[in-house]
């Protein structure tokens, strides 16, 4: 089984060159994920439309811009939760390491133990703290010692000592921040290569979003994170690569996601080619 | 910012602004609340009348019988000479049919809302449930030929002995007519479930029957237990069926091939013969009935109070 193999990333390997919008892939990072011309559309609606970009192994990138241009739903595409909505139909190519993630042979389920997600909303189970992490491990018959992996998983997320003692617990007696904590330990509890993140500091104050912006700075040598997030500060401070989407309005005033500009996080916000992201990023719009 | 700032500054006390004032009283909308609150208060006062009614009986009834004697006694035959006033017989019957009907409802139901909440499709959803709710709202007295005119045949058969009247195929029966109560407060419970934790679950790689057996089905199982308490409800004070096919034998047995009496049907029984008012025989269809409202208004509390605590639960 294709989905069961976790490799290395090359180190040095060379990019392979198949992004559009100008990329400068940065040396030494190889692409994890590859979209080409990627539409998605809910009941034959049109909600993103012919976005292509590469997102590199073992970074994090940021999609960025106004609501409603598509930046969950292609995030969703990346895992396969689209394929949870009735209606949504994903088109054009991604693949993941090299393989087609929408080829007929792959097994969505397979897919999303490889690639975790953290939600808008912290939602942990209504069970123990302990239980949530364990979760993932004992669905996915994971071999390795149990309370090992809770254990790991917590101290990862930088959570073990809030809650070592009150692992049996509900995870719903936790605070906001705590929630949001547990959420990304029961992620990486799973040992994913990839973890998506859409807006996962919106609930938060100021302090638990500081937090899961280190804890991302920390996971990143282990895991590619694909964030989606409304806070440029955010965008700026945690990600390498960050791409911009626009709403744009076709006939009939039908309104669809575009992506705009894809490239380093630094050129983005300092220097970008395209009057809109500058617009956007320095606060003109949106 | 300067605006927010004088926002903030503005003293708490100043007087409402004049546009929020109320202009003239409502009297039209007096009247409605004042109507609303009589038809409430009419259905309360009818149902302590009843109450009251039924528990004035039942303490005359234990003036001439024994509490101990009618909870506790095994006989029941109290049109007899001599008669005996010991409703274990009723009780077990009752309990027995019940228990029968549950064993039935409980996994049709659950089955069915698991199924309509986690799997099908919202067309498919959109046809089964109408179905299931009319189910619920077909004459019981159909559903009691059933079992005596299809049931009770069809489990000869099958090589079950039954006797013509008996207590499985009224309880067989009783359990088909719970499956919609069952079914549709469970469909209700699970549905309930933020979709938040099934998203989890699946984007943790969970299968759907994995989702569906850890984080849906025990998020949302308070909301099923109750739906079975109350179902358990319907059975114990279900009357057509039992009446219809299960017999009127106060039979103390939980061999159900036989006919056996529930405290319903002897109450439908009992009271559509001619019985004089005040006599011993016509209270103790109301002391019957006293026992049975105990019976369902504790399952219906604790349906009640299950219910309450799973509220709590992902809030
Ligand atoms: N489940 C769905 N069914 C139908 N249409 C949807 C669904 N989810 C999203 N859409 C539509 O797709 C478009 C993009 O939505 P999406 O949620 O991806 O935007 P977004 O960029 O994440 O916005 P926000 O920043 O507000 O989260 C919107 O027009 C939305 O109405
Ligand atoms: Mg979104």
């Amino acid at each position: 089984m294709a989905w069961k193999v976790k490799e290395e990333p090359a180190p040095g390997g060379a990019a392979p060159d198949v992004t559009p919008q100008g990329e400068h892939a940065p040396t030494g990072a190889q692409n994890i994920f590859e979209l080409q011309a990627v539409s998605v559309r809910y009941s034959g609606n049109l909600a993103v439309k012919e976005v292509g970009f590469g997102v590199p192994t073992n970074r994090i990138t940021a999609l960025i811009g106004a609501s409603g241009c598509g930046k969950s739903t292609l995030l969703r595409c990346l895992n396969r939760m689209n394929d949870l909505i009735p209606g949504a139909r994903v088109e054009g190519t991604i693949t993941y390491k090299g393989q087609d993630l929408y080829s007929p042979r792959v097994d969505p389920v397979q897919v999303r133990k490889r690639i975790g997600m953290v939600f808008q909303k912290p939602n942990p189970f209504p069970k123990s703290i302990f239980d949530n992490v364990a979760f993932g491990p004992r669905v996915l018959g994971m071999k390795e010692d149990i309370n090992l992996l809770v254990e790991n998983a917590l101290r990862r997320a930088s959570l073990w000592d809030e809650v070592k003692d009150r692992l049996k617990d509900s995870a719903l007696g936790m605070s906001g921040g705590q929630q949001q904590r547990l959420c990304i330990a029961r992620a990486i509890a799973t040992e994913p290569d990839v973890i998506l993140m859409d807006e996962p500091c919106s609930a938060l104050d100021p302090i638990s979003t500081a937090r899961i912006e280190d804890l991302m700075n920390e996971l990143k040598d282990r895991y590619t994170i694909v964030i989606v997030t409304h806070n440029m500060q955010q965008a700026a401070r945690v990600s390498d690569k960050t791409a911009y989407f626009s709403v744009e309005v076709g006939d009939n005033d039908r309104r669809y996601g575009r992506l705009i500009e894809y490239d380093d996080t630094e050129r983005i916000f300092t220097n970008p080619s395209d009057q809109r992201t500058e617009d956007y990023v320095t606060g003109k719009v949106g | 910012m300067k605006q927010l700032t004088a926002m903030l500054s503005a003293p708490k006390t100043a007087a409402p602004p004049a546009v929020f004032a109320r202009q003239r009283p409502r009297y039209a909308e007096k009247l409605i609340e004042a109507s609303l609150l009589a038809a409430a208060l009419l259905t309360i006062l009818t149902t302590l009348g009843i109450v009251y009614a039924l528990f004035r009986e039942t303490i005359s009834f234990l003036g001439e019988v024994p509490l101990t004697d009618f909870l506790f006694g095994t006989e029941w035959h109290p049109l007899f000479n001599p008669p005996a006033y010991g409703v274990l017989p009723l009780v077990t019957g009752t309990l027995a049919v019940t228990g029968i009907a549950l064993i039935v409802a409980v996994p049709l139901g659950v089955g069915s809302a698991i199924y309509l909440s986690e799997y099908a499709s919202k067309r498919t959803r959109k046809t089964i449930k109408p179905i299931l709710e009319t189910l619920a709202g077909v004459p019981t007295v159909v559903f009691g030929f059933f079992a005596l005119t299809l049931v009770t045949p069809f489990l000869r058969d099958i090589g079950i002995n039954v006797d013509v009247f008996n207590g499985l195929s009224g309880g067989l029966v009783v359990g088909i007519l719970v499956v919609p109560t069952i079914a549709s407060i469970a469909e209700d419970a699970l549905s309930a479930v933020p979709s938040g934790l099934r998203e989890a679950s699946y984007g943790l790689g969970a299968t759907k029957y994995q989702t569906s057996t850890k984080v849906i089905v025990p998020a949302a199982l308070s909301g099923i237990v109750a739906g079975v308490v109350l179902g358990a409800s319907r059975a114990v004070g279900e009357t057509m069926v039992v009446l219809l096919a299960a017999g009127q034998r106060p039979n103390l047995t939980f061999d159900m091939r036989e006919p056996v009496e529930t405290m319903t049907a002897f109450i439908a029984a009992t009271g559509k013969g001619d019985i004089p008012t005040g006599s011993i025989d016509y209270k103790t269809i109301f002391a019957v009935g006293a026992l049975l409202f105990v019976m369902t208004f504790v399952l219906n509390m604790l349906s009640n109070f299950i219910v309450g605590r799973f509220r709590e639960e992902y809030e």
